[in-house]
């Protein structure tokens, strides 16, 4: 079956079973590498992507569900204000390690400040518990979360 | 650990630098510009200047853009970062100017100095490469004025090199590298380039942003898992559950009704669904119909395992330390103390999961992969394909994280063999149930000690028999000497000095097929539980302070006192905490970096173990980025905390119980302390970073747990059933 899916602004086209999940559409069919593999079951976060503005695991998520939603991946973060803070907060504070699982801890926390000006402790912990990092970058993403509140739009 | 087995002369008290000479040698680019590399006395290089090619560290091109070669590989652990910062201190250049490429596989040209052949692990990079490249890059700038020099008929000692261009003070001329670089490369390499005086630093001890991050935070950087290819297809694979055990019967018919299913690959022990994408591999598989011969193993339990290291270490093994008399000095002991302290199979789960790319053709081969030890990537593949090693190309990348598993080239192996029957090229994922069924686990170790007090509860005496495989039988097989594993008694008296002592070796294997090897801090990471929680006991025994206990065994270990002070300073220790609430501390030394973990616990109703607070001093030497190392403290402690909390790999009927995440978890953010870490000013030659911060969490976690509840944990993970309180 062809998808038609709305991906950073572009239509793009994948011809697969509609039970594919969405995370797999995007780095093997569309090639954007950026969104990460790490469990394929929900349980880490390296796939999240936002769906209409809101964090998605895409690895559970099958293309064949999204129907006409805007999808919004670590490729084109950077061009919405929560984005661009998160990122600049991120090198600012020197968060990452390996990086493997970056990029769904910046979809994540950018959805989280895109809804939440002034993230709590528990505000974080609800948002970005569901994001693993073996590398344990755990108390620099708290604190670069809180720093790019901070920051302005034009950073 | 396992990197001084290999460095004679090179003793856990002189961990950095090379002792012999080595030769610097330069050369022109094949592009134009300076190339500049270091032969390493150890190494066996080629000695001419005509040989020299690939074994560069440095080039200086015609635009002034100076590229640094990085053996080592970039995991999360700053290599990228602080490898070039070596060279820039001394070559004058401002990191922003340089960039980074991956070194080619050469186990001669890119040996690592403390190892012998191409490999990052044991925390050796900076200690390793802490003076050859500051070489590399004194005499690439010797090199640059000398070419200046020339060029304006004056004498080099009246130029200088500052911020990638060299400058003659008296006239005030100035010429950028790049216009030198030509001219530098017709000049000999100096046969000795003058090292800064480390108090002209500019670089080095300074929080320098890390080269390797913009692209991380972008989706742009490319690891292993990320290569595409024109033709290439995707393909997962599962391998016989049970260890030792060989596919038997594959009916695929289902599999290959599955949309974008290609081809099914079979090998001695696995199959692999080769498919135009991972969404569709994944359903192959899940719809082939497998039989496996499931082998000598398929009843295998953990009990088993455990019963061989209970039975093995009931008699003597290998004596690997002794000094003094301890049976005697026990005779005459007030008080003995003996425990048995355990701990349990591990797995690495790096973020980024297992994964492969090669093309296989007649006449050649090329992988793309993330490996550490990238020369024995090209030779398995070599062994297999009974290509030659030229053939063989290795296209390495950032790696998702490394803690030991990609010193190992089992998958990288699978994904050949698999390749020999695909037409094209083909990338392996393993899903991350592949990953836990098939990693190559940190080893169940069972240690047994005693110890002998005397009437003041301080010990007289100290044995420590550790039980376990030995992974450097396997992995390095020339450093197991004797029968002992050097690896597995690494850190086994702690940093103390114990009047009578002796550690003894029990090698005990498990049964073939099941593969164990590095994990984060190795041999430290393993001792460093069983020490300091019994040495904890042994506190509690006379009825002392854990932290003044500790201090009185350390008056030959000035550093290890230091660290402990402040930590205990920082951490306020012996300031009061609710019931069930508690500190405990660590004290560690190994790869040439000494550390003290105090973590603040608290003990909830139902047992769980809420780790609250750690605090860390370290003095690891000469500091080159102290971000990067209190980033890698930081990460190294959030490991070993998941591993006190939760680490633990059971086996039953042959076969892995846990699968993924929800049965072998990982802490997370509403879990992870606030980690403080403080570090000790030094001037002594540079310590690891990377798995230093990992073995003291563990015992700073349990000895914790004991001060709050009274409950003394002699085996991990934590078992919160024991916690509970009435
Ligand atoms: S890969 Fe989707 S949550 Fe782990
Ligand atoms: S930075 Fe490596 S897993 Fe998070």
């Amino acid at each position: 079956m062809t998808f038609s899916l709305k991906i950073n602004g572009a239509n793009h086209q994948a011809d697969v079973d509609p039970d594919t999940p969405l995370l797999w559409v995007l780095r093997d069919v569309l090639g954007m590498t950026g969104t990460k593999f790490g469990c394929g079951m929900a349980l880490c976060g390296a796939c999240t992507v936002h769906l209409d503005g809101n964090p998605i695991r895409s690895c559970i998520t099958p293309v064949g569900s999204i129907g006409t939603s805007a999808i919004t991946t670590i490729e084109a973060v950077g061009e919405t204000p929560a984005g661009r803070k998160i990122q600049r907060a991120w090198l600012d504070l020197e968060v990452v390690q390996c990086g493997y699982c970056q990029s769904g801890q910046i979809m994540s926390a950018s959805a989280l400040i895109a809804s939440n000006a002034k993230p709590s402790d528990t505000d974080i912990d609800n948002a970005m518990s569901g994001n693993i990092c073996r590398c344990g970058t755990y108390g620099r993403i708290r604190a670069a979360i809180k720093h790019a509140a901070q920051l302005s739009d034009a950073n | 650990m396992f990197t001084d087995r290999f460095a004679e002369g090179h003793g856990a008290g002189e961990p950095s630098g090379l002792s012999r000479r080595n030769f610097l040698k330069a050369g022109a680019a094949a592009g134009g510009g300076l190339i500049l590399g270091v032969a390493f006395a150890r190494g066996g290089m080629a000695q001419t200047a005509q040989e020299f090619a690939p074994d560069a560290f440095v080039r200086i091109d015609r635009d002034g853009r100076v590229a640094i070669i990085v053996c080592q590989v970039e995991m999360g652990q700053g290599t990228y970062t602080s490898m070039p910062m070596l060279i820039a201190e001394e070559l004058e250049v401002p990191l922003s100017q340089v960039h980074v490429e991956h070194a080619p596989p050469d186990d001669r040209l890119y040996a690592n100095p403390l190892i012998g052949f191409q490999v990052t692990g044991g925390s050796t990079s900076v200690r390793g490469f802490w003076k050859p490249l500051r070489e590399a890059g004194a005499a690439a700038r010797t090199m640059l004025i000398s070419a200046a020099a020339q060029t304006w008929s004056v004498d080099p000692s009246t130029c200088r090199a500052e911020a990638g261009q060299v400058i003659h003070a008296p006239s005030g001329r100035k010429l950028a590298y790049g216009a030198l670089a030509d001219k530098a490369a017709t000049l000999p390499a100096p046969s000795h380039a003058a090292l800064k005086d480390p108090k002209d630093f500019k670089l080095i001890g300074t929080p320098a942003k890390r080269l390797d991050t913009p692209p991380k935070v972008n989706g742009a950087a490319k690891y292993g898992i990320d290569t595409r290819l024109p033709g290439m297809k995707v393909a997962t694979v599962a391998a016989c559950p049970v260890f030792g055990g060989k596919l038997a019967h594959v009916d695929d018919s289902k599999a290959k009704a599955v949309n974008g299913v290609r081809q099914i690959v079979q090998i001695d022990n696995a199959v692999a669904v080769v498919a135009d994408h991972m969404g569709a591999a994944k359903k192959g598989l899940a719809a082939l119909a497998i039989t496996w011969d499931e082998g000598v193993n398929a009843k295998l339990s953990t009990q088993d395992i455990v019963d061989q290291l209970d039975a093995a270490t009931q008699k003597p093994g290998i004596v690997a330390k002794q000094e003094g008399d301890v049976e005697k000095a026990i005779k005459g002991a007030a008080k003995i103390i003996e425990a048995v302290y355990r701990e349990p199979l591990l797995a690495h789960t790096t973020m980024e999961p297992i994964n492969c790319t090669v093309h296989v053709r007649k006449d050649g081969c090329d992988i793309w992969v993330g490996t550490q030890v990238i020369a024995r990537a090209q030779a398995i593949a070599a062994e297999i394909t009974g290509l030659p090693l030229d053939k063989i190309a290795v296209h390495n990348h950032v790696l998702g994280g490394g803690f030991g598993r990609r010193l190992e080239v089992d998958f990288i192996g699978q994904t050949v063999r698999i390749g020999q029957q695909v037409d094209g090229p083909v990338k392996i994922i393993w899903t991350r149930e592949e990953d836990i069924h098939h990693d190559i686990y940190r080893p169940y170790y069972y240690d047994r000690l005693r110890a002998g007090l005397d009437d003041q509860g301080m010990p007289i005496a100290f044995h420590h028999r550790v039980g376990g495989p030995s992974i450097l039988s396997r992995w390095a097989p020339p450093a197991f000497k004797n029968g002992l594993d050097g690896d597995a008694v690494e850190g086994a008296d702690g940093p103390y000095g114990f009047p009578n002592l002796l550690i003894d070796y029990v090698r005990q294997e498990p049964p073939p097929g099941l593969l164990v090897g590095w994990w984060r801090g190795v041999g430290v990471t393993h001792n460093a539980f069983m020490v300091e929680g019994f040495v904890d006991e042994l506190a509690a025994a006379a009825g002392k302070d854990p932290v003044e206990y500790r201090r009185a065994l350390l008056g030959k270990a000035p550093r290890a006192r230091a660290v402990l002070d402040l930590a205990a300073e920082k951490a306020d220790w012996g300031k009061p905490l609710p019931p069930r609430s508690a500190r405990g501390v660590a004290l560690v030394f190994g790869f040439g970096s000494y550390i003290a973990h105090i973590a603040e616990v608290t003990i909830d109703k139902d047992g769980s173990v809420e780790v609250k607070r750690i605090v860390c001093a370290v003095d690891c030497g000469t500091v080159v980025n102290p971000d990067t190392v209190k980033a890698q403290i930081e990460g190294g402690t959030i490991y070993g905390i998941t591993a006190a909390l939760y680490g633990e790999i059971t086996i039953k009927n042959g076969r892995v119980e846990q699968n993924n995440f929800d049965s072998y978890p990982a802490l997370r953010m509403n879990e992870a302390p606030a980690i403080e870490v403080h570090l000790i000013d030094s001037n002594e030659s540079p310590g690891g970073i990377g798995e230093p911060g990992t073995p003291g969490a563990a015992p700073a976690i349990v000895n914790a747990i004991f001060a709050a509840t009274g409950k003394r944990l002699r085996k991990l993970p934590v078992d919160k059933d024991l916690l509970k309180s009435a």
